[in-house]
C-alpha cells in the first residue's frame, strides 16, 4: 500500500499513531512492511490457507461476535442434506462436473429452515466449523511458511480489535485478486469479517486498492461484456424482458429491477422504447458464455474477431501470455489505437519480440493500424470513481493538442459517422443504432458536453427534472436512468460530484466532498453499525443509528436502509423487494438481508473458499487431493494454449511472482515516457534473496534470464533480504522472485515485458489471470536473442514434457 | 572580489550567531536569491480542480494555466489541499503529472500503418474517423450473428473493445452504449486484468 497507493497509507500511518496495529501480510518486505508492527512473510497464494486459519482460530476459540453473527449473517440457514463439503468430497464441493469444469448448485440452496441456535449440524455455522476445522496455523506453516509463533500474534491482534468497540479492516489489491482463487480469497476474508462483526460498520470492511484512476467507474458503468450498467446482467440468448428478469434475484432491493432496466432502456433508445415492444429489450445483443478480454485475444489468434478498439489500455505490456496478446494483434484486419504516446499495443508489427525472433514479418502482418493521440485528462472534462466508490470530477483546463481529443468526442463522432451512414437503412439489425438517443449538447469546439452524458447517468423524472435518488424509478418508461446506481449524482441539476467543500469545514465523513454511489453513502451496508435494535454497538463506533423520537434513521453517514422502516418492522406476508426485509436486515441487497457466509448462488467454483494450489507451483496441495483449482479456466483445448502450464514439473523450480513499483504505473503508457519517473525507475530488475543468488550463481547489478513454459526475459538482479525463502517443513526451501511488470519496448526507459512470463489461467468467477504465482527458472547472464530466444522456451519446455504448440495458419 | 569581511557578514552562520534570528528560521538565511525567488504557481492566469489521472485514490489536484502568447499551457500540477482523500499530498506519480501533459512524446497527430506496411504515414483526423466508421460497420455486417445455437443473440463477435479504466465514467458510458448499440460484445476494461 505504501509503495502503489502512497497517499492513502498516510491514513494507515495516522490510524497506527492513533494505537492501531498494522500487520503486512506479503512475500516481499516493502516500504509498507517498514512502517508496519509486524510483517508476516508469505509464500504467494496461500492466502486461504491463511485466512482460514484465522477463521478457525475465531471458531474454535469462540471469538466470534455473535450478536452480529445470528441477526446479520446467514449463519443460521440450514442446509440440504444433499450438500457435500469440499472436506468430504477430496476437494470438490457436492455438484461438480469433470468433463466441464463447472458447479451445478442445486445442492448448494438452503433449505429455507434457521436454527437460530446455531447447533443444528447443517446449519450454515456447523459446516463452516467443519470446513475450516483443518486449517490449522500447522497448516499454514505447511503452506504459507509462516511459523506458529507468528500465526499467532496475527491471529490475537485480529480478535482484540475486533467487537463492539474496535474493528478490523482489510485492505488488499491485486495480491488477492490475481490468482485463480481470487474471488475466493475476498471471500475468505468476508467470512472472517461477518465472524467478526467488521462489516457495515467504520474502521472495518474489506477495502480494495484499485489501480487506475477509473476502475471502479468502469466496473459500474462498466465496460465489461457480462454487465449493464449498475450491475444488471447482460441478457442472454433468446431471452425475452420476462425471462430476463426473472433469471435476477428479486429480493431486497434488486426486487425494483425492472425499475432499473426500463429507466436504462429509455434513456438509451428515448421514445423508441415503449411498453409495447418492451422497452426495445430485443435491441441488446446477447452473451454465451466467456467474453472476456483472454477469450478474445484466443479468438483474435483465431481470427474470429477482425476489429479491435484500444482505448487506453495496452495488453501487448499490460495483459498476461504477451507474446499471445501480440499475435493476436498481428491477426486483425483492423486496429484502432488512442492513446498519449506510442505504446507497444500500437507498434508491435515491427518492434515486437515476435519480430525480433522471426514468428512475425513485418511485411506479413495484415493488421490496419489507426493510432489516434488522446486528450490527458485536464484537456477534458468528466468523473473518474475512485477505490470507495466516490465520484470526483475534474474540470477542463485547456485544449488538447494538434490532433488529441477526449475519448468522449472520439466516441461520439464516431457514433455519428455510423449513425449517418446508416440512415434510411431497413435493416432490422440496424434500428438499434439508429433509435439511440445520441444528441449531446456541444461545447465551443464541438466536444460533447460531458455533464450532459453524466446528467443522463443520473437520469430523468417523467417531467425532465434530473433524478435526486433511484427511488424515484418507474417501471412504466416514465423515467429515464442511465445507470441506477448513479441517480442522485446530478440531483438538482447540480453536477454533485464537483462539489469540493474543504475537509477542514466538514466532519471526517466529508459528505460533502464529491459524490458516491449510491446516493453518496460512504459506508455501503451501515446498517450494521448498529445493533438489531437499532443502537450503536458501542458509543466508539458511533456511525449510523435509529433516532426513536425522529422515527428514522440518521447518524454520521447516509443511512444505507430505508429511513423511516424502524428496526422492529417485520414484513407482512407476500410482500416482496425491500418491504419483505425486516427492520433488522442490513444487507439490503441480499435477498434475505443477511450477508452470506455461505453463498449459494453467483460463485462458479464453490459456496465456501476451499484452498488450492496454483496451477504451477512447486507444491502439491496439502488440503486437499484436488491440486489446483477444479474449476479455473485455462483454455486447455485451444491451439495456443496447449500444454501452456507446467504444472509442478521441477524444470521450473522457483516461484515467480509479479507487482509495480511507485514510480511507474502498469503498463508505462503513462510513467516510462515521462523523465522524471523514467530517471528514479530506469530499468528492470527482478528481486532474489542472497540464497537463490547464491544457488544460480546470481550477482547484484549483473544479468538473469528467468524462463517459464510461455517466455524468456532478462533483468538486472537484485540481491536483497527483502525476498526471503519460504521455508516449509518437510519440503525445505522454497524460493520466490519478484518482478515489477511495467517495462516494454517504448518509452523513454525499456526493458522486456514481464507479462509474458504468464500463462492465461483465469479465475471462472471473474476472468482475471493468476499473475501472482507461476513457476519459473532463474540463471546467470542475458537471454538470447533473435530466434534464439524462443529456442531457449522450447528447450525448456521440451525438458518439461510439454507439447509444442500447434502451427497456426499461415506461418 | 567582495571585502572578506562583507562575505563573512553575508555567510547564513554568522548572521545567525550575531543578528537576531538565532534559529537561523528568517533573515540570517535569506539571500538575494531567496528574495526574487517566486512560488512556480504564480505566473498562473487561472487554477483549475482535477484529479490525479494515476491510481484509484483519487488525489485532489490543482492545475494551473497560464496563457502565453493567446496559448494555453499548464505550468504546474499540485495536490490540492482541500481534499479530504488526500490533504493536498501527491506520490511520485502525481507529482509528475504535470510532464503527463506537456512531455514531448505527446502524440499530436493521427499515426496510420497500412496492412503489410513497414513504415508510420500520416492522415488527418477527419479522414480517419471516416476510415475507422466505413470498417466498423463493414466487419459488423460481415459478422453479424442473429442467431446462436437455435436462439437469437443478435451480435457481432468481429469487434472488440478494450480499455476503460484510465477514461471518465462519461467516457466508458458512451463507450458501452454505442457499442452494445452496434451488437459488438466483447467490450472490457483492466478491470479483469
Amino acid at each position: 500500500m505504501a509503495e502503489c497507493h502512497p497517499v492513502a497509507f498516510q491514513w494507515v500511518v495516522e490510524a497506527k499513531a492513533g494505537g492501531a496495529t498494522v500487520i503486512h501480510v506479503d512475500p516481499r518486505f516493502t516500504r509498507t512492511s517498514a512502517l508496519a508492527d509486524l510483517h508476516v512473510p508469505t509464500r504467494a497464494g496461500g492466502d486461504i490457507v491463511f485466512l482460514g486459519a484465522l477463521i478457525n482460530h475465531v471458531l474454535s476459540g469462540g471469538h466470534e461476535f455473535t450478536e452480529y453473527v445470528r441477526a446479520y449473517t446467514n449463519a443460521a440457514d440450514i442446509l440440504p442434506a444433499e450438500f457435500t463439503d469440499a472436506e468430504d468430497g477430496g476437494g470438490l464441493f457436492s455438484g461438480y462436473d469433470p468433463d466441464t469444469r463447472t458447479y451445478d448448485n442445486s445442492s448448494w440452496q438452503p433449505t429455507g429452515e434457521r436454527d437460530e441456535t446455531l447447533q443444528h449440524p447443517r446449519c450454515v455455522f456447523q459446516v463452516l466449523k467443519r470446513h475450516f476445522s483443518r486449517y490449522t496455523p500447522d497448516l499454514v506453516e505447511q503452506v504459507c511458511g509462516i511459523g506458529p509463533a507468528e500465526f499467532g500474534r496475527v491471529a490475537d491482534a485480529v480478535v482484540a480489535a475486533s467487537g463492539r468497540e474496535k474493528t478490523t479492516a482489510w485492505v488488499y489489491a491485486v495480491g488477492w485478486t490475481q490468482h485463480s482463487t481470487g474471488v475466493q480469497h475476498i471471500r475468505t476474508a468476508s467470512i472472517l469479517q461477518m465472524l467478526l462483526g467488521n462489516m457495515g460498520r467504520p474502521g472495518g470492511g474489506i477495502l480494495a486498492l484499485r489501480g487506475h484512476a477509473n476502475i471502479q467507474g468502469a466496473t459500474d458503468v462498466p465496460t465489461l461484456f457480462h454487465l449493464l450498467g449498475g450491475y444488471l446482467p447482460m441478457p442472454g440468448p433468446g431471452e425475452d424482458m420476462d425471462t430476463y428478469l426473472t433469471r435476477i434475484p428479486d429480493g431486497g432491493f434488486w426486487g425494483n429491477k425492472r425499475k432499473y432496466l426500463v429507466s436504462m432502456l429509455k434513456a438509451w433508445f428515448g421514445d423508441a422504447a415503449t411498453a409495447g415492444n418492451d422497452f426495445c429489450f430485443g435491441y441488446l445483443p446477447r452473451i454465451s458464455g466467456d467474453h472476456g478480454t483472454y477469450r478474445t485475444t484466443l479468438d483474435m489468434i483465431d481470427g474470429t474477431v477482425k476489429g479491435f478498439f484500444l482505448l487506453g489500455e495496452n495488453p501487448a505490456v499490460g495483459s498476461a501470455g504477451g507474446r499471445l496478446q501480440r499475435l493476436a494483434l498481428a491477426n486483425l484486419d483492423w486496429l484502432v489505437v488512442k492513446d498519449l504516446t506510442m505504446i507497444e499495443s500500437a507498434s508491435f508489427w515491427r518492434d515486437s519480440p515476435e519480430v525480433a525472433g522471426g514468428e512475425l514479418v513485418t511485411e506479413r502482418i495484415g493488421t490496419e493500424v489507426f493510432l489516434l493521440p488522446a486528450a490527458a485528462h485536464v484537456e477534458k472534462a468528466g468523473s473518474f470513481t475512485n477505490t470507495q466508490r466516490l465520484l470526483q470530477w475534474h474540470a477542463k483546463a485547456l485544449d488538447p493538442p494538434g490532433d488529441a481529443r477526449s475519448d468522449l468526442a472520439f466516441i461520439y463522432d464516431l457514433g455519428n459517422r455510423i449513425r449517418a451512414r446508416l440512415a434510411g437503412s431497413d435493416d432490422p439489425a440496424d434500428r438499434p443504432v439508429l433509435d439511440l438517443t445520441w444528441d449531446y449538447p456541444e461545447e465551443p469546439g464541438g466536444d460533447p458536453s460531458a455533464e450532459a452524458v453524466l446528467a443522463e447517468l443520473n437520469g430523468y423524472a417523467a417531467d425532465g427534472s434530473p433524478l435526486a435518488s433511484f427511488a424515484q424509478l418507474a417501471d412504466d418508461g416514465s423515467t429515464r436512468c442511465g445507470s441506477w446506481i448513479h441517480a442522485g449524482c446530478f440531483a438538482g441539476g447540480v453536477n454533485q460530484t464537483a462539489r469540493r467543500t474543504p475537509w477542514q469545514e466538514q466532519d471526517h465523513v466529508a459528505l460533502e466532498w464529491g459524490w458516491a454511489w449510491p446516493a453518496n453513502r460512504r459506508i455501503l451496508y451501515n446498517r450494521a453499525s448498529a445493533d438489531p435494535d437499532g443502537r450503536p454497538w458501542s458509543e466508539a463506533k458511533a456511525y449510523v443509528w435509529w433516532d426513536e423520537q425522529a422515527r428514522e434513521w440518521t447518524g454520521l453517514d447516509v443511512p444505507d436502509f430505508e429511513k423511516a422502516k424502524p428496526p422492529d418492522y417485520l414484513p407482512p406476508p407476500g410482500a416482496t423487494g425491500p418491504a419483505a426485509l425486516s427492520g433488522r436486515d442490513p444487507f439490503i441487497m441480499q435477498a434475505d438481508g443477511k450477508a452470506a457466509i455461505f453463498v449459494p448462488r453467483g460463485l462458479q467454483d464453490g459456496p465456501l473458499p476451499a484452498h488450492f494450489e496454483a496451477a504451477e507451483s512447486p507444491l502439491r496441495n496439502r488440503v486437499y487431493q484436488q491440486d489446483s483449482s477444479p474449476a479455473s479456466i485455462q483454455y486447455a483445448g485451444r491451439r495456443s494454449t496447449r500444454d501452456q502450464v507446467a504444472g509442478h514439473d521441477a524444470t521450473y523450480p522457483y516461484v515467480v511472482t509479479t507487482y509495480r513499483l511507485t514510480e511507474h504505473h502498469t503498463a508505462g503508457g503513462m510513467s516510462r515516457t515521462l523523465s522524471r519517473l523514467a530517471e528514479l525507475q530506469p530499468e528492470l530488475f527482478c528481486e532474489v534473496s542472497p540464497e537463490l543468488a547464491a544457488e544460480r550463481g546470481l550477482e547484484n547489478g549483473g544479468w538473469a534470464t528467468i524462463i517459464t513454459a510461455r517466455a524468456a526475459i532478462e533483468a538486472r538482479v537484485l540481491v536483497t533480504r527483502r525476498l526471503r525463502p519460504v521455508r516449509i517443513p518437510g519440503e525445505g526451501v522454497i524460493h520466490q522472485v519478484g518482478l515489477p511488470y511495467h517495462f516494454g519496448s517504448e518509452g523513454l526507459v525499456t526493458g522486456d515485458s514481464v507479462n509474458d512470463l504468464l500463462p492465461l489461467v483465469l479465475d471462472p468467477n471473474v476472468f482475471i489471470q493468476e499473475s501472482k504465482v507461476a513457476t519459473c527458472d532463474i540463471r546467470a547472464g542475458r537471454r538470447p536473442t533473435g530466434a534464439a530466444r524462443m529456442q531457449l522456451v522450447t528447450s525448456y519446455r521440451h525438458r518439461a514434457g510439454l507439447a509444442d504448440e500447434e502451427p497456426r495458419p499461415g506461418t | 572580489m567582495p571585502h572578506p569581511r562583507g562575505w563573512i557578514a553575508n555567510w547564513p552562520a554568522y548572521r545567525q550567531l550575531t543578528g537576531r534570528d538565532r534559529l537561523g528560521r528568517g533573515e540570517a538565511v535569506r539571500s538575494p536569491h531567496t528574495e526574487a525567488a517566486a512560488p512556480r504557481t504564480q505566473a498562473a492566469d487561472r487554477v483549475v480542480s482535477s484529479i490525479c489521472p494515476y491510481c484509484a485514490v483519487g488525489c485532489g489536484q490543482r492545475v494551473y494555466v497560464a496563457s502565453e502568447g493567446g496559448r494555453d499551457a499548464v505550468i504546474q500540477i499540485e495536490g490540492d489541499p482541500d481534499s479530504p482523500v488526500s490533504r493536498g499530498r501527491l506520490c511520485p506519480k502525481g507529482a509528475a503529472t504535470k510532464q503527463l501533459v506537456t512531455q514531448p512524446g505527446r502524440l499530436t497527430k493521427v499515426a496510420y500503418r497500412r496492412p503489410y506496411g513497414t513504415a508510420w504515414e500520416q492522415l488527418s483526423l477527419d479522414q480517419a474517423m471516416d476510415m475507422i466508421a466505413d470498417r466498423v460497420i463493414a466487419t459488423r455486417k460481415d459478422t453479424w450473428q442473429e442467431h446462436h445455437g437455435g436462439q437469437r443473440v443478435a451480435r457481432t463477435l468481429g469487434i472488440a473493445s478494450l480499455g476503460g479504466a484510465t477514461l471518465d465514467n462519461e467516457e466508458n458510458y458512451l463507450i458501452k452504449k454505442l457499442w452494445t448499440a452496434l451488437g459488438a460484445i466483447q467490450i472490457e476494461n483492466q478491470a479483469r486484468i
